[in-house]
């Protein structure tokens, strides 16, 4: 069993929670993922270590509304407790030293992202931070970001916040410029990570996603978040999350996270019913 | 004495109700039952079915108790070389180790051990568990156990007689390895493995839960954590494709993913449970062991119209065991034998909707001395499907490997141990899956007891 010390949203459907986790706090590192399992009937819900605190042994996570999984977590309230927690999962992020990095985050994308540009600028790489919100009503950890980045770019759909647009228009800008770019780090929704892949591309930038495939064990015994990167199978919660952007097969990794669209949907429009029957 | 070639028929939930849930098949001897069916065992003075077992239980001995009615002295017997009978009673491939030995097999059917074994040790499931108590334990021996399976538990169980204090650290959020996660209810019930655990936990046994060592913590970080003596028993759970067109289709599954789901995270009752299964209409398994059998009466229940069993092989090679093909035959599966998948196809938003199969013959003898199947050129065919279950095997999962670099590994990414299951690394031993690659119950747990004894043996040698 794991607590809840603290829970809080951050913005519509965005929500932030404090876990009491010593183990995990002791070895967990930037791009390191957890299992979160509420209780016996729920899903194992795979979620990215947005914060951890080895002193006080205590990780975040940053986690958006989906279906009834998401949900329900968002329900929970500081003093409760999970029925269980496995991580840290998944490889660290690779940290280079004194490097020109351009991090992107998209939406609840920004929080995976905000340990590894911690990371990098504690290592002596000069960080350009661009983040992407739908609108000024999902802002969050602006302030985190600037206090990790060397510059911050923020862009937001509608433009009601930073400048109106996507992430990727504010990395053009960025490459257009002329100056120099090591390497990408790209996370938020697939679709965003294509985009900014396609980009960088072009421009035979070096570019890391990290990939949110459908998982059920997270230890590498079901292959249900196996991926194609450069032709061969990969195993997300083994072999990534982080890959080369370049070598993902993009389209199968959406296409899989379809396969249960009808049975989420149904799940969580019946548990909709319930609690508003109460 | 008349020898009596008819073995005591043990009574099952007829087909066409058991097609429908997830409860155990074969519903066990009563009293009376198995002492008939005990009393047509000849108590050969050679008795070779001990030799057929991997542990070599006393069969006979055990066979004599329950000749005379002595049920508790009978399972006491079993217990000297098997920690978990009520598992191996259900799921020992009988007829290819005990019962294949046992003489009045050789002109009828043998003495059913496997059932007469079930019988006693459910007999006494509970009452063991009640009875166990714990005993003092010497807080400075402290042994790490890494993995809750057979291997893992045989291994905890014996240390903790021992008076050394064990912790069980497991990945998953429930504890029993493949016995919880793999094999189907309707095989083994869950609240055996249970009962188990509890009597582990009543012996002073420590549990670590939602723990991946390699991860959270390295095998380095647990001696420095003050655990003397490590056993690594983390089973062979990584699952092999087969590398062809179409694999990775919406509803093509492993066969530990959809296992997993339907038994760990009970699919089979969702929504209740939240974890969802692509049901299907109709689907393929491919394989031919137990794996492959276990996915495929799973898939009955689950309510497909239509299941295939697709094996390179003849019937005959199938290495599950005979009366699982056996039931499986009885609830509706369809064999294709003699035949391999080549590719899937799919629809338009890229779930599986036919697999295109190839027919093959078998040739010259390969280096296990089967036959080697062979394609037949041209013989190509389709099915029309709409989940796939790939059981072509596992592999050891190499995290521990990758993380503990002065541990030699093998070409497979087994460990390779000595006779004492101990590795080249001193104070690690290792058992079970992951040192021979996937194999049975049984022989995980004797790896699991004998890695105990040479730990026992060890933990002495460092205290002095
Ligand atoms: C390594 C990794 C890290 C992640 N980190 C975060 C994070 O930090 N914050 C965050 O908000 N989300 C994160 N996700 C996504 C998150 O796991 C899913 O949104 C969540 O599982 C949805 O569960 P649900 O029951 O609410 O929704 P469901 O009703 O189950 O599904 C809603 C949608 O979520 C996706 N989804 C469902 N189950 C999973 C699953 N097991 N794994 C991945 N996606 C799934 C599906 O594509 C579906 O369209 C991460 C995913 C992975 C694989
Ligand atoms: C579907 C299926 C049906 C089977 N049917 C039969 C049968 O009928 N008869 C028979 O004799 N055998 C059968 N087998 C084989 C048998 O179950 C295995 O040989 C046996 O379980 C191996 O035991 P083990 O203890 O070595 O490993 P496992 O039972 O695999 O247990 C290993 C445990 O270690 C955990 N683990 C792995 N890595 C780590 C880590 N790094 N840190 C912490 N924990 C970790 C895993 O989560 C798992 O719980 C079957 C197997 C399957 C999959
Ligand atoms: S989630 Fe099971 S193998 Fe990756």
């Amino acid at each position: 069993m794991i607590k809840i010390i603290e829970k809080y949203k951050l913005g519509p459907g965005m929500n932030f929670a404090l876990l009491d986790a010593p183990l995990i706090a002791e070895s967990a590192e930037p791009g390191q993922f957890v299992i979160v399992t509420i209780d016996e009937k729920s899903e194992r819900i795979p979620l990215t270590i947005a914060d951890f605190d080895r002193e006080n042994k205590t990780i975040s996570i940053v986690f958006q509304e989906m279906g009834k999984g998401t949900h329900r977590l968002a329900n929970m309230q500081a003093g409760d407790f999970l029925y269980g927690v496995l991580g840290p999962q998944g490889n660290p992020s690779v940290i280079h030293e004194n490097k020109d990095v351009i991090i992107i985050g998209g939406g609840i994308g920004i929080a995976p992202v905000f340990p590894i540009a911690r990371k990098l600028t504690a290592h002596g790489n000069r960080v350009t931070s661009i983040i992407g919100y739908r609108n000024k009503d999902y802002v969050f950890w602006e302030d985190k970001m600037n206090a990790v980045s060397s510059s911050l770019l923020i862009a937001t759909n509608d433009g009601s916040y930073g400048e109106k647009g996507f992430v990727t228009d504010l990395l053009k800008k960025e490459i257009e410029s002329g100056k120099n770019i090591d390497e990408v780090i790209a996370i938020g929704p697939p679709i965003m990570m294509k985009a900014v892949s396609d980009m960088t591309r072009e421009h035979s930038i070096k570019t890391i996603v990290s990939l949110n495939s459908l998982m059920v064990c997270g230890m590498g015994m079901c292959g249900a978040c196996r991926v194609t990167v450069n032709n061969e199978i990969k195993f997300t919660c083994m072999d990534g999350p982080e890959f080369d952007a370049h070598q993902v097969d993009f389209n199968e990794l959406m296409q899989r996270l379809g396969t249960y669209k009808n049975d989420e949907q149904k799940c969580f429009e019946d548990w909709q019913e319930e609690n508003n029957g109460c | 004495m008349a020898v009596n070639y008819k073995s005591v028929p043990m009574r099952e939930q007829l087909p066409d109700i058991r097609r429908k849930n997830f409860d155990e098949v074969p519903l066990g001897y009563s009293e009376e039952e198995a002492v008939e069916e005990a009393q047509r065992c000849l108590q050969c003075p050679k008795a070779p079915c001990i030799s057929g077992c991997p542990v070599n239980i006393n069969i006979k001995g055990f066979i004599k108790h329950i000749q005379n009615r002595e049920f508790k002295e009978a399972v006491n017997v079993i217990y000297e070389s098997d920690t978990l009978p009520c598992v191996t009673g259900r799921v020992c491939p009988q007829e290819d180790q005990c019962q294949a030995k046992c003489v009045v097999g050789v002109k009828g059917e043998a003495v059913s051990i496997g059932r007469l074994e079930r019988y006693v040790a459910d007999r006494d499931l509970e009452q063991r568990a009640n009875d166990t108590k714990s005993i003092e334990i010497n807080e400075n021996l402290k042994a790490a156990v890494i993995g809750s399976g057979p291997a893992g538990i045989a291994c905890a169980a014996d240390l903790a007689k021992a008076g050394i204090k064990v912790t069980v650290f497991e990945g998953f959020h429930k504890l029993g390895g493949v016995l919880v996660y793999g094999i189907p209810e309707f095989r083994l019930p869950k609240r055996i493995v249970e009962t188990e655990i509890e009597t582990l936990k009543k012996l002073g046994v420590e549990f670590i839960k939602d723990t991946l060592i390699g991860r959270a913590l390295t095998i380095d970080n647990l001696f420095e954590k003050g655990y003397k003596g490590i056993f690594i028993a983390s089973g062979a759970g990584l699952p092999k494709f087969m590398g062809i067109p179409g694999e990775n289709a919406n509803g093509v599954y492993s066969a530990n993913e959809y296992l997993t789901r339907v038994n760990l995270m009970k699919a089979y009752k969702f929504p209740e449970y939240e974890t969802p299964v692509l049901k299907g209409k109709s689907i393929a398994v491919i394989g031919g062991g137990n794996v492959a059998m276990d996915a495929a009466r799973t898939a009955i229940r689950l309510g497909s119209e239509k299941v295939y069993l697709i094996y390179r092989r003849t019937e005959a090679e199938m290495p599950a065991r005979l009366e699982e093909v056996h039931h499986a035959k009885e609830e509706g599966l369809i064999f294709k034998m003699l035949t391999n998948p080549v590719s899937y196809s799919v629809d338009d938003k890229s779930f599986v909707k036919k697999i295109e199969c190839i027919s093959m013959e078998l040739g010259e003898p390969d280096s296990s001395g089967r036959r080697r199947p062979v394609p037949v050129n041209g013989s190509n065919f389709e099915i029309d499907i709409d989940v796939a279950i790939v059981a072509v095997g596992t592999t050891p999962n190499p995290l521990i490997a990758k993380t503990t670099p002065d541990l030699k590994i093998g070409k497979y990414g087994e460990i390779p141990v000595d006779e004492n299951n101990m590795t080249n690394k001193p104070g690690v031993f290792a058992g079970g899956d992951i040192v021979t690659g996937a194999a049975t119950v049984i022989t995980a747990m004797g790896a699991g007891r004998n890695a105990a004894a040479s730990m026992i043996r060890y933990f002495s040698d460092i205290e002095q």
